[in-house]
Formats: C-alpha cells, structure tokens, sequence
C-alpha cells in the first residue's frame, strides 16, 4: 500500500515536473516568440510615418521618407501599403503586399511616371531597402514560422533582464544564418539584434529607442538604428504619427487603392 | 475643344470654395528636365540636317485632397520646348482629374491616363490613351485622355467601366523632326471614319483580378482606333501623309504568372476594323539573379517575342520580331540602373539597340544616359526610315 502510494506520487510529480525540466532550449525559445506575437495581437490596423536616414562611412546623409498602412490578418501575415514621398524622384511610388508566413508574398509596385501596376517577385528578401542597411526581410511583418528558435542566456539590457534567444530563418532566400534578439522579460520588446551573414560573421546590429506604448498595449520604438559592421554604413528609422485602429480594412488594401495611394 | 471647355470647368470648380475647406490637403510638385541629343549622322531626309538638339520639358502636379482623402484632385500640365523640331515644342494636360472613393467603388472623371499590360518591349494591349510619339520612341508617353470611369472592386475582381469623350490625335515629328518617314505627317488634316470626328464617343470594360501567382485582365474596347493609317495628301504642293482615324472594336488580354524568379508574360489582342481584322501578341519571360556574387546588384534578364497576323504587311515596327533585355539593378543609395534591349527582326534581319544608365545625384537630380542605334536589314523594313536617327542622349531631371 505504502510502496503503491509512493510510486504513485513518484509517478505524479515526474509527470508534473517532467515537462518543464525536460523544456529543451527549441521549446523555451519558441516559447519567448509566441509570447512576442502574442502580446502584441489585437491591434488591428496601424498607420504611421517614416523617416529613414541612411550615413555612409564619411557621415554623409541621404533621407527617405515614406508613410506605412498596415491591417493585421488572422492566421495569415499582414497586409501592407508602402508609400513614397523622398527622394522626390519616386514621390508617388506605392508598394502594396499581401505577406504570408512560409508561402511567398504577393507583391505590387505602382510606378506614378507611367501609371502602371506591377506584379514583382517576393524572392529579394535580403537585397537592401532603397539603399539603406535595412533588408526587405528586416522590414517585414514578425511571423512565428519565419524562424526555428534557440534560447540561450539571461542578460541585462536596456529594458531591465533579457532573454537572449537566436533565431534561424527558415526561408533559404533570408540573406542570414542566424539573428540573435534581446528581448526583455518584463514586456517582451526587442532591444537589439545581431543579423549574422551567410557565412555566420557578423554583418549587422539594430537597436531599438524609445518604446512607447499605444492603447495601453502595442509598444513601438520610436528610434530604430542599424549599424552595418562590414561596410561602416547605418541607417536610422525615425517613427511618428502611429496611429492605431483607424478603422481601415481589407477594401483599403487592393490595386485601386494602390493607385490611389498619397 | 471640348477638352478645353472641361478643362476650364475643372478649374472653376476648384477656385470656388468647397464644404469644409479646412481639411483639404494641398501638394505641389515637379520635375524640369533638359535633355541634350547627339546624333552620329545626319538624317536622311530634309530638315533633318543637324546632329544635334536640345530641349527642356517642364511637367507639375498640383494635389488637392478633401474629404479625409475620399476626394482628390489632380491638375498635371505639361510642356516642352524643341531647338529643332517646332512639332515636339508642345504642351499637354496630362492630367486634370477628380476621383472620388467609395468603399468598393470608385468614380474617376476628367483627363487622365490609364496603362494597361505586363510587358516591356512592347505595349500591345494598352489602349485607352493616345501616343505622345515626339516625345520618345518608346511609345510610353501618353496624352491626357477625356473619360469618365467607374471601377468596382468585388470579391471576383475589379471592374472598371469607361465612358471616352472626345479623342486625341497622335502628335508626329515635323519636317526638322527625326524618327519620321521621307513624306511629313500633315496633323492639321487628320480624317476619321466616324462623322462625329474627334467627338466620337468611345467606351471600354475592363475586368482584372489576381489568383494567387496569376494576374490577369480582359478588356473590349470600342471606338476610334489609336493608331492612324495613312493616305498620301497634299500640302501646299507638297506630299503630306495624312492620318486616318477608323473606328475599331478589340478585344484584349494580358496576363502575368510571378514564379519565385520568374515572370511569365503574355499580352494577346484581337482587332476589327473597317479595313482589316488582325490577331497580335507579345509575351516573354523574365528572371532576375537577386544579389549576384555576394553584391547588393540584381541583375535581370527578358526575353519577349512580338508577332502580328499581318506579317510583313503589318504597318507596325514589331510583326515577328526578338527581343533580349538586361536590367542592372544595384539597389545602392542613388538607385543607379542600367537596362539594355536588343531587338532583332525575324523578317528583315534588322536590329535596335537601347541602352539606359541612370542614378540620382543628391536629393533632387537624376542624371541619365540613353543610346538608341538602329540598322535596317531591307528598305522594306518600316525602320529604314529611321536608320539614321541613332543618338546618344543626356537628360538631367530637377524635382521639386
């Protein structure tokens, strides 16, 4: 009876118990990306301006700015549009996608000169956007199934104690083999990123400033700098204007709105 | 005419105040180009004894949005002014249009300019606007087109449905003009099919939708045909071609499979006319090497293929002709690009050859470098025309 009571407990507790000793460092960092995700869903729809400010190695500056509308999709990525107004010769340029988590984008370009609407290749993934440090790939919607997941380590940052995980895209087009995030425990932003290349050296770091919250929920970094390592260039996103739940929907994603875009 | 009075009718409606005025957005842009031509020979033919020519064009936009952006309109005047050709100095209103956006619908009235198709070499498919050809060979720019178009968005696709008043004339080099025949095209006597001449209402439907890695559109357009033919005239004792208008009904097709790297394109076109039926087509694939040996440069490569029923009876350049396309990307922070095109006739063995550079030059400039050689392998090439009109061309552009 004594020796039953005993293995059933034995029994209990290494069921109980087994699943979080047993919590390899996959599942822990899946976990940290799904809490991300979550924590964030709900906001819906989101506006909000751009500023880019690309510096080469000389510390000369070119900007480009640029007005984001953004409708989030259940169990499917976002949609997008992406609207043009510097440099002034693409003023008018409009980029409308449909984003999907493993599947290929769908992609069009509207091009002002000639009224034309485009369809282009989602397969550019790691080629620069508008010449800055950031990559197309770095631009787009954070989707769980974009990456495999590894957590590593505890360590403080500038949001308090982070988990650092690594993730590995999954996609063989992404321009890297490993992006390793700082994400913090309290409030799960990201405060910075090391993008590692092809051949696993390190290529670039991003670092997010001023998180502010909207709707007592979404946080967004106002400031967002990549600092490229090998060629001594960076880029600096300066945010304004989010604006979130608006009111937009599917009817303010489509071609016409594409050539509608200001 | 008629186009003036709408014009003008626009334009008093957008001096008089509107319903709250305080929300409208006003925005004003511009670009100024000038644009230096060096060509290698004389032309062929009188008037064009020069080698070479300067022009300026000067194009704005002026936007006004109201109604939280719901309404727009659009006011883009053009013009430009030729050293040497008296018909390319001309001016144009590219567009002067209101929009107004429903939730599904959308309404969109005045002049304005549509395109239509998929592929590069060749726009067979895109009709609604008429050629402005003394600007450049490659058939892209466009006069302002009258119209009055209603597009549905449903869940089956977008339907846009055109009502055209009034109808444009395609401009022609004059005497001093190069990219013309031995006999000027005399614009002033243009005859049309139609009685009602240039006041020929015209309407199109088109239906586009996307499915999946598919784009597609059908259209029926009918009305006065873009394109003249011609009947030799006399102008003051001397031959003159004089454009002929017919009416025309066609039917049109194009579509795009976008397949990881590759596009697929096809435009196809069926047109019925008074003196001749015809099929055409123009398709072609496209694959781009993204990032190429370790770069940030895309290098693309196309292939397309133009043919027309007509054969070598076509009064077109393109009836069973090839063509190879490289577009160089290198997606640094002037945008530079490099396109080069080479075009071989099947029926005559003549060539083309295009070759683009361009890149932006601080937060306003671009500067572009075009070359255009033309060799003709049979005078009964339409291109023997234009066989000494090879150029080399320098634009700098100014936006503001």
């Amino acid at each position: 009876m004594n020796l039953t009571k005993s293995f059933y407990m034995l029994m209990t507790m290494t069921f109980l118990s087994n699943p979080v000793l047993a919590q390899t460092p996959e599942e822990r960092g899946l976990e940290i990306a799904k809490e991300v995700k979550q924590r964030d869903f709900g906001w819906a729809d989101m506006q909000a301006e751009m500023l880019m400010v690309l510096r080469n190695k000389q510390g000369e500056e070119s900007v480009r700015e640029i007005r984001i509308k953004s409708l989030e999709q259940e169990g499917d990525g976002d949609k997008g549009l992406t609207i043009f107004d510097k440099p002034l010769d693409v003023k008018g340029t409009a980029f409308l996608s449909f984003s999907h988590p493993l599947e290929a984008d769908d992609q069009w370009l509207y091009l002002p000169a000639l009224k034309r609407v485009k369809r282009i290749s989602s397969r550019n993934k790691s080629g620069p956007f508008m010449g800055s440090e950031f990559a197309y790939e770095d631009l787009s919607s954070f989707e769980i199934e974009k990456y495999s997941y590894k957590y590593i380590k505890d360590e403080p940052c500038e949001g308090g104690t982070c988990f650092v995980v690594e993730q590995y895209p999954v996609d063989k087009d992404s321009g890297y083999t490993r992006r390793v995030a700082w994400i913090d425990q309290d409030q799960y932003r990201v405060w910075k990123v090391d993008f590692y290349d092809r051949k696993n050296s390190l290529l670039k770091t991003l670092s997010f400033k001023g998180y502010q919250q909207y709707l007592d929920r979404h946080w967004r970094a106002d400031l967002q700098q990549m600092q490229n390592h090998q060629n001594g260039k960076s880029t600096e996103l300066k945010w304004s204007g989010y604006q979130f739940q608006v009111g937009l929907d599917d009817s303010d994603f489509n071609k016409n709105t594409l050539k509608r875009a200001r | 005419m008629r186009v003036k009075l709408f014009a003008m009718g626009l334009t008093s409606l957008l001096l008089s105040p509107v319903a709250g005025a305080d929300d409208t957005v006003f925005d004003f842009t511009g670009k100024l180009s000038s644009e230096f031509q060096a060509y290698p020979d004389e032309g062929q033919f009188v008037g064009q004894a020069y080698h070479s020519n300067a022009s300026i064009a000067l194009e704005t936009a002026f936007y006004w949005g109201f109604n939280e952006g719901d309404d727009s309109v659009i006011f883009t005047p053009f013009i430009r002014i030729d050293q040497q050709d008296e018909e390319r100095t001309h001016g144009d209103i590219r567009e002067l249009s209101w929009i107004h956006a429903g939730d599904d619908w959308e309404l969109r009235s005045g002049l304005r300019k549509v395109f239509w198709g998929v592929t590069e070499f060749n726009h067979l498919v895109d009709v609604i606007n008429q050629t402005d050809a003394v600007e450049d060979s490659d058939g892209e720019d466009k006069l302002g087109q009258p119209m009055v178009n209603l597009s549905l968005v449903r869940e089956w696709g977008i339907v846009d449905l055109y009502v055209l008043p009034g109808f444009r004339e395609r401009t022609f080099a004059g005497v001093d003009g190069r990219l013309r025949s031995g006999v000027v095209v005399d614009t002033d006597s243009a005859r049309y099919e139609s009685g009602e001449g240039d006041q020929h209402i015209d309407t199109a439907i088109r239906w586009s939708q996307s499915f999946d890695l598919y784009d597609i559109g059908l259209y029926w357009f009918k009305g006065t045909n873009r394109d003249p033919r011609f009947e030799l005239g006399l102008k003051n004792g001397t031959p003159v071609l004089i454009p002929v208008y017919e009416q025309m009904d066609q039917f049109g097709f194009d579509g795009q499979a976008t397949l990881d790297s590759w596009l697929l394109k096809l435009e196809l076109m069926r047109r019925d006319t008074r003196s001749e039926d015809y099929s055409a087509m123009q398709a072609g694939v496209e694959y781009t090497f993204y990032g190429v040996s370790e770069t940030n440069t895309d290098v693309g490569v196309l292939v397309e293929y133009g043919w027309d029923e007509r054969g070598k009876g076509a009064d077109v350049l393109f009836q069973n002709d090839l063509f190879f396309g490289s577009r160089i990307t290198l997606n640094d922070e002037s945008s530079s690009e490099f396109l080069a095109g080479l075009g071989y006739d099947i029926d005559y063995q003549s060539h083309s050859l295009v070759v683009e550079a361009s890149s932006r030059f601080g937060n306003n400039w671009k500067l572009s470098l075009d070359a255009r050689i033309f060799e003709s392998g049979s005078n009964q090439d339409l291109m023997t025309n234009i066989e000494q009109d090879d150029l080399v061309q320098l634009t700098a552009e100014y936006y503001f």
